[in-house]
């Protein structure tokens, strides 16, 4: 009976569906943990407020976000030194986010639940998100202009609201400003400086030469002058305003409201008032600045960086990986030779990736990049132009790095075209050349299109070698912008694998970063299976134009 | 079939009899000849001391039994054989009198002068269009005035043009068997070779898509050398003037049609013929 029930099959077809599952779910699972952790984080959550009484001290108000809750037992509780006469083994402990890290010292707290009484959410809790120092809980006081209140009790709430759009389109203003014109002009002004440089060592500093370069040179800073003075006129119209509040220990602050993104009751915000909200700070995560050391703010720059190096790789080992393949399939005699070759190939896909990231930072920034700063980007020196870390480099290492699965893939693909089709063309009198370029290689295309795909798959998502050739934790400034030459191959740049293991491990403030990760996670997976999708969409297109050939 | 030969599909023993009046080999001009023609694949030799004179513009069939050497010698008339590494020839062939082996032979000029089609259809995967005008793109034609006569005189040619003429833009791959085989031809004879070689042009096409195909065979022959392999010993009997019969790499016997069919000089082929082995 049992010999019969193996002899049929169906324990493998079991075992099979089995694994099959347990993959689905552990990858399902794995998504699911990384999208609810991090988006999570960008809920409005409800304030709590408590009376905290922990026997032998006073009892005192607690105000935060609950982040999360553990279960310890008594028995180490009491180690720690909390004196507690209860019955239970096992206790509540909660995780509360207090913020006001400059007051207090810390953004998290840990109490105890039997300690806590009181629990409640009043609506007048105000949220602050702040450029420094984190979070503010606490209630609204009063409003003040150029130091004189303005407005007190129920009036400072509009009046808040009201006073907080003029001072973020003052700082939309002053942003432009910073990074926009005065980066432009530096930029001119640092060119201005490297040409004048370039005529000294080419013994062409004449002074006529130096006379044009000093015109240009005043005109800059005049605007500058100008720009700087406005600079001035709108810091002072930002720091005009701002506001007293009373944290929980009864503290009273204030806050210029120049220093603050975000002011909300979260405890009075209707569901829809909550939705927005959350739209707005998941939209500000994808589109914007990370502030406070990456751990606030957004990670747009590291998304542009990731998708960048990932295209500038793809446009250079794509006809790499091509024409290497053509060249092993098509040209070179098989034998002994090509064999080696072939095996070469696939064990360097084999090889670990920070191995590449050394012979890149090696090879690549230090042997390339130092001579052609020499040959080329003399002026700059001591400075170096493309002898340091950069996204060109980044995006050579990862192509080293992704070139075998191209040659394979393509390999693959022209060993697929039908002889038939080859000898058609040639028996039209076309030479070999001919053939391949007419009819073999854009047969192929799809071939090459899955290269480029798992070579996608493969560099989008590798950090370790990254490290030492271009990868930063801030890059000041994104490697396409609107100062010519417009493309920066020379910049360091921000990547999103990077910028988790920053955020996670490397940040001052990790409890209030970890969910940053999470979401720097998912954006990454995103990312990555965006890209794919996309090459996957071409892909089937020129499919479908060459389909019917597999017949 | 409206055709002057007055050949009908079978064995048509009043045509024969009017072929074998007319065709005499010693009175024809000669286009192809081989001399000696050793064909060797690394150490196997597939081809032994061939020579055979392939008259111009009549269609001549190369028949026998499968591994006979008749494709190999028919792909030894365009050098299609260049692209096996391990294949060497010892001996001659000249078209027109030159020698196609000879070292100053452009090879891919070569083979716009004798054109091909294989055993199964290979259109590109291309429109109709860009399949007719390929051969001739290769050569530089670019004018659309010049490429439009031209892919429509071939497909004209190969009797195709009424049922594609209007999605001459389509994949040529959404055509059937027996059109993309036809399409295959008027490909071969856009660039107006001299000689046309057909590998067993019929094998993979249902019995309707044949008959077209041996009209057209008939129709060609008026204007191209046509040499044909085939395994259908009536297909070679219907379409061609001279027959060779092949057997284990050498040429047995070669004579026109009629002959080979009733009344042939050799023994093995008459065993082919009738069905004794092969």
């Amino acid at each position: 009976m049992m010999r019969e029930w193996f002899k049929s099959g169906t324990p493998w077809i079991w075992l099979n569906a089995a694994a099959v599952s347990a993959s689905l779910i552990i990858v399902f699972g794995l998504l699911l943990l990384i999208a609810v952790r991090g988006l999570g984080h960008f809920w409005p959550a409800d304030v709590v407020q408590a009376q905290y009484s922990r026997i032998g001290s006073q009892p005192e108000r607690v105000i935060g976000e609950l982040v999360e809750t553990e279960v310890v037992s008594l028995a180490n509780l009491r180690t720690a030194g909390f004196e507690l006469d209860s019955k239970e083994k096992f206790i509540n402990r909660h995780l509360l986010k207090t913020g006001n890290r400059d007051v207090l010292g810390s953004d998290f707290r840990w109490v105890v639940d039997p300690y806590l009484s009181d629990k409640q959410f009043p609506e007048q809790i105000m949220v602050l998100e702040r450029r420094e120092w984190g979070n503010f809980y606490g209630y609204l006081k009063t409003i003040k202009q150029a130091g004189k209140v303005v407005a007190e009790g129920d009036k400072s709430r509009p009046e808040l609201q009201q006073r907080m759009e003029r001072v973020l389109d003052l700082q939309d203003q002053i942003h432009d400003i910073e990074k926009g014109a005065i980066g432009d002009i530096n930029y001119a002004i640092e060119r201005l400086r490297l040409n004048q440089r370039r005529l000294e060592l080419d013994g062409e500093n004449t002074p006529e030469n130096l006379q044009a370069l000093t015109v240009e040179r005043k005109q800059l800073e005049k605007e500058y002058a100008t720009l700087q003075q406005q600079l001035g006129e709108l810091y002072t119209a930002i720091n005009r305003d701002s506001l007293t509040a009373e944290i929980m220990n009864g503290q009273t602050v204030e806050i210029p409201l120049a220093k603050i993104v975000r002011a909300y009751m979260p405890n009075d915000l209707s569901l829809f008032g909550k939705i927005g909200l959350y739209i707005s700070r998941l939209w500000e995560f994808v589109s914007d600045e990370p502030r406070e050391a990456n751990t606030e703010g957004g990670i747009f720059p590291a998304i542009f960086g990731t998708v960048m190096m990932v295209f500038i790789m793809s446009l250079m080992v794509t006809p790499f990986g091509v024409v290497a393949a053509v060249y092993l399939r098509e040209y070179a005699k098989q034998g002994v030779l090509t064999r080696t070759i072939r095996i070469a190939v696939n064990n360097l896909a084999g090889v670990p990736s920070i191995v590449y990231g050394v012979f890149g930072l090696g090879f690549f920034v230090y042997f390339l990049g130092g001579n052609i700063d020499r040959l080329f980007y003399a002026e700059a020196l001591p400075a170096p132009t493309f002898g340091t870390p950069g996204i060109l480099w980044s995006s050579l290492t990862l192509a080293i790095l992704t070139v075998p699965v191209v040659i394979v893939a393509t390999e693959e693909g022209l060993s697929r075209i039908p002889r038939a089709i080859r000898e058609g063309s040639l028996a039209l009198g076309a030479t070999k050349a001919e053939t391949l370029w007419r009819t073999v290689l854009p047969m192929a295309t799809p071939a090459m299109m899955t290269g480029m795909i798992l070579a996608i798959a493969r560099a989008a998502g590798e950090v370790a070698p990254l490290m030492l050739v271009g990868v930063v934790k801030l890059a000041p400034s994104l490697a396409l912008d609107g100062n010519a030459p417009f493309l920066h191959l020379d910049r360091k740049f921000m990547h999103l694998g990077f910028h988790i293991y920053d955020v996670g491990f490397q940040s001052p403030n990790v409890e209030a970063a970890r969910p940053l990760v999470y979401a720097t996670a998912l954006l990454l997976v995103v990312v990555i299976v965006i890209l794919n999708l996309a090459a996957i969409y071409i892909r089937n297109r020129l499919r479908e134009k060459y389909k019917g050939l597999e017949t | 079939m409206a055709s002057d030969t007055g050949l009908t599909h079978g064995i048509n023993l009043d045509a024969l009899e009017r072929k074998s009046t007319v065709l005499n080999i010693e009175s024809e001009t000669i286009c192809l000849e081989t001399n000696a023609l050793d064909l060797f694949y690394g150490e196997k030799q597939a081809l032994k001391g061939v020579n055979i004179k392939l008259p111009e513009k009549r269609v001549s069939a190369f028949i026998g039994p499968s591994g006979c050497g008749k494709s190999t010698l028919l792909r030894c008339f365009n050098r299609m054989n260049d692209l096996v590494d391990t294949c060497r020839i010892a001996g001659s062939i000249t078209l027109n009198g030159e020698d196609i082996y000879a070292k100053s032979v452009d090879v891919a000029e070569l083979r716009r002068r004798v054109g091909m089609v294989f055993q199964k259809p290979n259109p590109f995967p291309k429109s109709i269009y860009e399949n007719v005008a390929y051969g001739l793109r290769l050569q530089g034609v670019k004018n659309r005035r010049v490429l439009d006569e031209a892919v429509e005189r071939s497909l004209n040619g190969a009797a195709l043009w009424d049922e594609v003429k209007d999605r001459l833009h389509d994949s040529a791959l959404g055509l059937s068997g027996g059109q993309q085989q036809r399409l295959v031809i008027a490909r071969a004879i856009a660039i107006e070779p001299k000689v046309l070689l057909l590998d067993e042009p019929a094998s993979a096409l249902d019995p309707i898509s044949t008959l077209k195909i041996e009209e057209l065979i008939h129709e060609l022959k008026d204007n191209y050398t046509i040499i044909i392999v085939t395994h259908n010993m009536q297909q070679a009997a219907r379409v061609s003037d001279y027959t060779a019969f092949m057997y284990m790499g050498e040429l047995i016997e070669f004579g026109d049609t009629d002959t080979i069919f009733t009344n042939p000089s050799e023994k093995q082929t008459e065993d082919y013929i009738t069905g004794r082995y092969g």
